[in-house]
């Protein structure tokens, strides 16, 4: 079958930004191509977001059973197969991807399995291992290409010893004591994790805050909860050097003050970041500008040259499947002409599926401040929700920052049960502009988490009713 | 119990009004059917009749009132046997149905009590917060057309505290809505920046919204101490405004010309006229409507509105026809005119233009026509291009008939000439099609016994 290499739209990556972008596209009557040199449905779905759900859902469940008592249940000796549970894991990764599969298939997209390489302004070069599969072209070429983990001189990742997310999520035995390297997202729901499944877990942090760039009442609020489930944390230390053992790896560290001190743990996890994937994609042939290992591109993903976009991770941060999936879709729109908005990248929602998870969005009190915004802050505690406490999950704490003036909701961050459910209503309310006036009259069902929502809003005013 | 005479809604659209007159007093008896009030709207004056029977126990709004709210208490009835005495005014404010309430209208010391009154029994709240609440429940801007104003909850009280009008405002959001970003352009005096910021260089620029124009003709009067007579804008002029700006901006208008030769139509008339007997009398215009009707009959293309949904081919031809009154232009509607006889149109446009002058037309009476007529002929002008009156696609400017030289069998004759212009949206009428329609009533009007069939 002769190939079809003309398109109105080729997109580069088939991660969450790229099949969204490439699904709105069709639907917008507009010829369609995905490049994908791996997996359909990128990172996020084979590697990231979703198979990490799975093993966090499991560490869950199988920390129910050891707290079976607590319930009034029996459960005795309650075990794992950590190959049964990472088994479970691809499987969810896998029934995606073929959904993925289905949808390009569904929407008639072309899905050309290959490297893409740009060849100057409206053309594509894709190969595959190293042999070329054809040369592609469209008015408009939408490139995804994400990111991939960021890597610290010295303390390179082999995939034996030191791994990055890839390995962390396969392993083939439960090690017995972890060192996670970085408290972002990442690292966190890797510790809390391996912690859960009852290795020994050291979490080492540069900054004096985990979680950095959370609500500091919420990330020590955390912070407590990990310490209490027995997760070491070291903010203020850096891994200035490793050495490899047989099965072991010795990580020297060193905090703000010049302390040192060696630890031995069977693996290290580099959970530093990740950085936009700009390198061998044909940048060079384009005006196309990068900035900090990204692609700069404007709010319809716009790059300074005619005709290629960027969405995604390699557009910049926030680097989050959901806003890769919101900007594939705008900057269709507006290839098609429709009258689209840029996102609001401000609103932009933040989880986080450790235990307690964490959920943010919009200002955290610090750069409310800094923004000059005059504040009320509201607080209510899970402690004070019958729900809460019915489920065994009293521990959490609900956070929102009005503007003196305007009342508008500016930031909402939570932590606790199911928390990553909830704060959904927050992002709709300041989607839509919220004020507290709006918040008050809403009706939250009991009983439920989200009372929780209600009674902090109400906190901020002096409102609250169940503390 | 005593029944409630509300404000009403004399379009569905209407949010408010003013009380022009009270055609009672207090004491009067009243049976359904009476005129109790008349109420102005911006484009018209309508009569309250009461709906059931009864003595006005108490009229809680004055006459020459404006902005009142639809559906706001206007008076108390008393039923048979009652007093003015039962009358609880708080009782039936308070029943009354909510209806929007334009931003504009001041807040009198009276209705601030009001609403404060049952904040009082919520102990827990500081007194400033209970005035807060009181003033923001209030809220729900309309513009002053009667369209309700879709505005964020953040954008109406941020234009509240900065006292903005939100009826002045563009809205930047999804379906025009008004966002925080258009207040804080507003309050700047700038354009919303929209993307623009987020561009990087040498990236296509989001198109900004045009930067609003300078100083107002009043700031820049008072300025150079140019002497002036102010004139507070009417809802009329208002609206007039507000149709017109969007028209010209935003429809794509074109304008095409067409002479046409009207000595046998000023004939025809004279014949008309002249066997009258007083059971009519026509006018030129009364032709040009008949002409306009059947020629959009001929060529329903012209006929149109667009809408983005797609384009609207209208079953009759109801033609506006613009009259000048003393508060502005109106144009009130001859409905399907072409199935109307010359007589019956000009005694319906009397009529029409009568109650236009005196502001008495109903809503229904010149809102919804699909095809315009303006004439400007009896001022002597020759020749002009009419602004659109949307959603309508076309109108037709319609100029004096004069005696102009013409070229005939290649001899200068004299003839009496009418130069009509059709402007034309091209959304959804093109050139073709504004020429075909232009033909066709070219030949009506030159041939006006073909109208008369």
């Amino acid at each position: 079958m002769a190939e079809d290499t003309n398109f109105d739209v080729i997109i580069v990556g088939g991660g969450p930004g790229g099949y969204v972008a490439a699904i709105r596209a069709a639907q917008l009557g507009m010829k369609t191509a995905v490049v994908e040199k791996q997996h359909l449905g990128g990172i996020c779905l084979n590697w990231g977001c979703i198979p990490t759900k799975a093993l966090l859902r499991s560490a869950e469940v199988y920390h129910l059973m050891s707290h079976a008592k607590d319930y009034g249940l029996s459960c005795e000796k309650p075990g794992f197969d950590i190959a049964e549970v990472v088994k479970r894991s691809r499987k969810v990764a896998g029934r995606l991807n073929g959904g993925v599969t289905h949808l390009m298939k569904k929407n008639k997209i072309a899905v050309v399995d290959g490297e893409g390489k740009l060849n100057g302004p409206g053309k594509i070069t894709v190969s595959k291992d190293g042999k070329k599969v054809g040369d592609y072209s469209a008015k408009h070429i939408v490139l995804a290409t994400g990111a991939r983990p960021r890597v610290l001189k010295g303390i390179e990742p082999d995939k034996k010893l030191i791994w990055t997310y890839f390995e962390a999520m396969v392993p083939e035995t439960m090690p017995k004591s972890v060192l996670v390297m970085g408290s972002g997202a990442i690292g966190i729901e890797f510790a809390s994790f391996y912690k859960t499944m009852g290795a020994e877990v050291t979490v080492v942090e540069v900054v004096p805050q985990i979680l950095p760039a959370e609500d500091a009442e919420i990330a020590a609020f955390a912070r407590k909860q990990f310490e209490k489930q027995g997760i070491k944390i070291l903010t203020s230390t850096k891994v200035t050097g490793v050495k490899k053992g047989k099965n072991e790896v010795t990580a020297t560290l060193e905090s703000e003050k010049g302390e040192t001190q060696e630890i031995t743990v069977e693996r290290l996890i580099s959970a530093v970041g990740v950085q936009g994937n700009i390198e061998d994609i044909g940048l060079d042939t384009t005006k196309v500008k990068t900035e900090r290992g990204c692609i700069v591109a404007d709010g319809f993903g716009r790059t300074a040259e005619k005709g290629i976009y960027a969405i995604g991770d390699v557009a910049g941060p926030p680097m989050l499947a959901h806003k890769a999936e919101h900007e594939g879709v705008i900057c269709v729109e507006k290839i098609a002409g429709k009258d689209a908005h840029p996102m609001k990248k401000e609103l932009i929602p933040g989880c986080t599926y450790c235990s307690p998870q964490i959920a943010t969005v919009g200002m955290t009190e610090a750069e409310a401040k800094e923004a000059g915004h005059k504040i009320k802050v509201g607080r209510f505690p899970f402690v004070g929700n019958g729900k809460a406490i019915a489920l065994g999950e009293d521990q959490g704490l609900v956070k929102t920052i009005f503007d003196e003036n305007t009342g508008q909701l500016l930031g909402a961050h939570m932590v606790g049960a199911e928390v990553t459910e909830l704060i959904q209503g927050y992002v709709v309310a300041m989607n839509l502009e919220t004020t507290e006036e709006e918040l008050f009259h809403t009706v939250f069902p009991h009983p439920t988490l989200s009372e929780t929502m209600h009674e902090s809003v109400l906190d901020a005013y002096g409102r609250m009713i169940h503390m | 119990m005593t029944v409630n005479i509300l404000m009403p809604a004399l379009s569905p659209t209407m949010t408010e009004g003013t009380l022009a007159k009270w055609q009672v007093k207090e004491g009067d008896e009243i049976k359904s059917g009476d005129v109790i009030a008349e109420i102005e709207t911006d484009k018209a004056t309508m009569e309250v009749e009461a709906v059931e029977e009864g003595t006005i126990g108490k009229i809680l709004v004055a006459e020459g009132t404006e902005g009142v709210a639809v559906n706001a208490v206007i008076a108390i009835l008393l039923e048979e046997g009652e007093k003015a005495g039962d009358i609880d005014v708080e009782a039936a404010k308070a029943d009354a149905p909510s209806a929007p309430k334009s931003d504009g209208g001041d807040k009198t010391e009276k209705k601030e009590e009001k609403k404060e009154a049952p904040a009082k029994q919520e102990e827990k709240k500081t007194e400033p917060e209970k005035q807060e609440e009181a003033k923001a429940e209030k809220k729900a801007p309309s513009a002053d057309d009667g369209d309700r104003i879709f505005a964020s909850p953040l954008a109406r009280r941020m234009a509240k505290q900065a006292g903005l009008d939100l009826a002045k405002l563009d809205g930047s959001g999804p379906h025009g809505r008004i966002v925080k970003a258009d207040i804080e352009a507003a309050l700047d005096g700038k354009a919303p920046e929209k993307a623009a910021a987020e561009a990087p260089a040498g990236a296509p620029a989001a198109p900004a919204k045009a930067a609003s124009a300078g100083p107002t003709g009043k700031a820049f009067a008072d300025a150079l101490g140019l002497e002036y007579e102010f004139e507070p804008l009417s809802k009329m002029r208002k609206t007039i405004a507000a149709r017109l700006s969007e028209s010209k901006q935003s429809v794509p208008h074109f304008y095409l010309t067409i002479d046409c030769e009207v000595d046998r139509l000023l004939e025809v008339r004279k014949e008309l006229n002249a066997r009258a007997d007083d059971a009519y009398k026509l006018s030129v215009n009364d032709f040009v409507i008949r002409a306009a009707a059947l020629a959009l009959k001929q060529v329903p293309a012209a006929n149109a509105s667009f809408d983005p949904e797609g384009m609207l081919f209208y079953k009759h031809a109801d033609i506006s026809v613009a009259v000048a009154t003393p508060g502005g232009l109106i144009t009130p509607i001859v409905k399907a005119a072409e199935g109307k006889g010359l007589a019956a149109i000009s005694n319906e446009m009397k009529d029409l233009a009568a109650r236009a002058r005196d502001g008495k037309l109903k809503p229904e009476e010149y809102q919804g026509g699909t095809f315009s007529v303006s004439n400007l002929g009896m001022f002597g002008i020759k020749h002009f291009e009419a602004i659109i009156n949307p959603p309508q696609g076309c109108i037709l400017a319609v100029g004096a008939g004069e005696q102009r030289p013409v070229v005939k069998d290649g001899a200068l004759a004299v003839a009496t000439v009418m130069s009509c212009t059709l402007s034309v949206d091209h959304r959804v009428v093109d050139g073709a099609v504004g020429a075909e329609y232009l033909a066709a009533f070219k030949k009506l009007i030159e041939d006006p016994l073909t109208m008369l069939l």
